[in-house]
């Protein structure tokens, strides 16, 4: 099975975010890692191409600076990589973002396309079933099960109330959410070996796709913040203030 | 303006977040709706109590949504009476109809959105990083916003039953093939997350899985739901339906007790407008006590069990 992986590299979720007061552009951190979420991904297309004679190609959009981020995920077992690296693409929309992503896959050859259900910086969380749409094969999302036979894949996904059982026949897009199953950690040879693999950088020009932004940020500022309230340290007896907090609560 | 909303059916009636955008939406003026389920009588009233002129009814089967076909349809009805915006739900449905839709019709998606103006033209507002930064954004021409549930609040006003027309279900081939072959209930006993007046939530902090029972024995004093962070989630401690935070539920409780919760930016973004919030943990610079209205500096094997004894003893 061959299988395609949409991952972000994102600044490092320890660093400062902002937002350029002029662009409101993201400030990107030099420092680059793969997304936490896209681990998810990435793991479970490993895990279904060793099971079914398959191979797994990251296809990724953003500057491609370092590429720690995306060799973090060839040293764990990807075979290749994508990554789409254009200037106008910078402040893309999802929808925008999608349709790049889309494009670098078409040129891939697929049964499957994994995507986790959203990005730790971004969030829209529409990307997959964006890019689904535009391949034109129906999206498997929220899943915290996979299997597959080879030619259908079965979900368990995610709902309000607990799951359901989706499935459908290749191609097909999952998106998968975090914890479906446990990432492993790249071994020595694997980071070796990830130098070595190939990384294809084209631009959004290659791909024929043009960036559309489709909306516009008018103002950033900060949200009113919570005031901390009464810090107590424990010395046998502040479970008495907890209880005082629920009376004035009115909860009991 | 003229306003579409998309709401899909959920327990046999409209999904509450689409309550909350009619009554949000309804002064200004047209607002149609695009509603996806088996419909009747009792949800097309509900509806237009809360707003709705209109309804554009796609039928489907009860809890078997396929969003491309879905998303076609209302992509139809987008054309055929062009909308100066599009609201949809951020749930986990109206997420995958809203990225169908915005892939069908080339439309811009603004996903998270906690405020709505209409100052001239549909102003919307995003958190973004946690909800530090406030991001207000316009679209270039009409736009798909995805709204966050409990974003507004849901009020019943005095608007008539609204005309129905159907659309049907178009076939998509390959790409609406999806099919649902079950569902399946993870209920716990008491209240549900997202109603309940009191949410007691647990972390990493609580130290294994079996420990979550002391914030089961606290919330069932209390008559509350339990909550949990993505971290005991993923850990397979407690079911997804718990998970509170960005990609969990959206929260917003009279009183919420954090239980060795460190307080990530993903957790708060869905428990800090909690009316109170309670935090018991060991690590004194924790984040969520910045937002805690009392914060116990202790341990939760500690101060819990004593709270539980005082409780059941009054």
């Amino acid at each position: 099975m061959k299988v395609a992986v949409c991952v972000k590299q994102i600044p490092d979720p320890a660093s400062d975010y902002s937002l350029d007061p002029a662009t409101h552009n993201l400030v990107r951190p030099a420092e680059q890692v793969l997304d936490d979420t896209d681990r998810y991904g990435v793991e479970m297309a490993l895990q279904i191409a060793e099971q079914h004679e398959g191979s797994v190609t990251l296809v990724s959009m953003g500057p491609s600076g370092n590429l720690q981020g995306i060799r973090q995920a060839l040293a764990m077992g990807a075979d290749k990589a994508v990554l789409v690296d254009d200037e106008e693409l910078k402040g893309s929309d999802s929808l925008t973002t999608a349709k790049v992503l889309a494009a670098a896959i078409a040129r891939e050859e697929y049964d499957l396309v994994i995507a986790g259900t959203e990005s730790t910086d971004g969030y829209s969380g529409i990307v997959p079933q964006q890019v689904a749409a535009l391949l034109g094969i129906p999206s498997l999302t929220y899943a915290t099960q996979v299997d597959t036979d080879g030619s259908s894949v079965s979900i368990r996904r995610q709902t309000a109330a607990g799951y359901d059982e989706v499935s459908a026949s290749t191609p097909v897009l999952v998106s998968v959410t975090a914890g479906v199953v446990e990432p492993r950690y790249p071994t020595f040879k694997g980071i070796m070996q990830a130098k070595q693999k190939p990384v294809d950088t084209v631009t959004a020009g290659d791909l024929g796709v043009e960036a559309s932004p489709g909306q516009a940020i008018r103002s950033v500022q900060p949200a009113p913040a919570r005031e901390a309230g009464e810090k107590v340290v424990d010395e046998g007896e502040a479970h008495l203030q907890v209880v005082a907090a629920l009376e004035q609560a009115k909860v009991v | 303006m003229s306003i579409l909303v998309f709401i899909e059916e959920s327990n046999g009636g409209p999904v509450p977040v689409g309550l909350e955008i009619l009554t949000k939406v309804r002064a200004q003026g047209d607002v149609a709706v695009a509603y996806a389920g088996t419909g009747g009588e009792a949800v097309w009233a509900a509806l237009g109590s809360h707003g709705a002129t209109s309804v554009h009814h796609i039928p489907t089967d009860a809890g078997k949504l396929a969003p491309g076909a879905v998303a076609k349809a209302v992509a139809s009805i987008i054309e055929s009476t062009s909308p100066d915006a599009v609201l949809v739900g951020g749930t986990y449905d109206g997420r995958d109809v809203a990225g169908w839709l915005s892939a069908l019709t080339g439309m811009s998606v603004l996903a998270n959105a906690t405020g709505l103006a209409f100052d001239g033209g549909l102003v919307v507002t995003n958190e973004v990083f946690g909800g530090t930064q406030l991001v207000e954004s316009t679209f270039d021409g009409t736009g798909i916003v995805l709204v966050r549930p409990k974003a507004f609040a849901a009020e019943a006003g005095d608007g008539g039953a609204p005309a129905v027309s159907v659309v049907d279900l178009p076939d998509i081939g390959h790409a609406g093939s999806a099919a649902v072959t079950g569902s399946h209930v993870e209920e716990s006993e008491g209240p549900k997350l997202e109603e309940a007046n009191v949410v007691v939530a647990g972390g990493r902090g609580i130290g294994e899985a079996e420990k979550f029972a002391l914030v089961e024995e606290l919330a069932g004093l209390l008559g509350g739901a339990t909550g949990a962070t993505r971290a005991i989630v993923d850990a397979g401690w407690v079911p997804y339906a718990k998970q509170v935070g960005q990609t969990g539920k959206t929260v917003k409780p009279d009183v919420y007790i954090a239980l060795g919760i460190s307080g990530a930016m993903q957790h708060l973004v869905g428990m800090k407008d909690a009316g109170t919030i309670i935090a018991v943990n060991k690590d004194e610079e924790a984040p969520i006590f910045s937002v805690a209205d009392l914060g116990v500096v202790g341990d939760v094997h500690q101060v819990v069990p004593k709270l539980i004894e005082a409780l059941k003893a009054r």
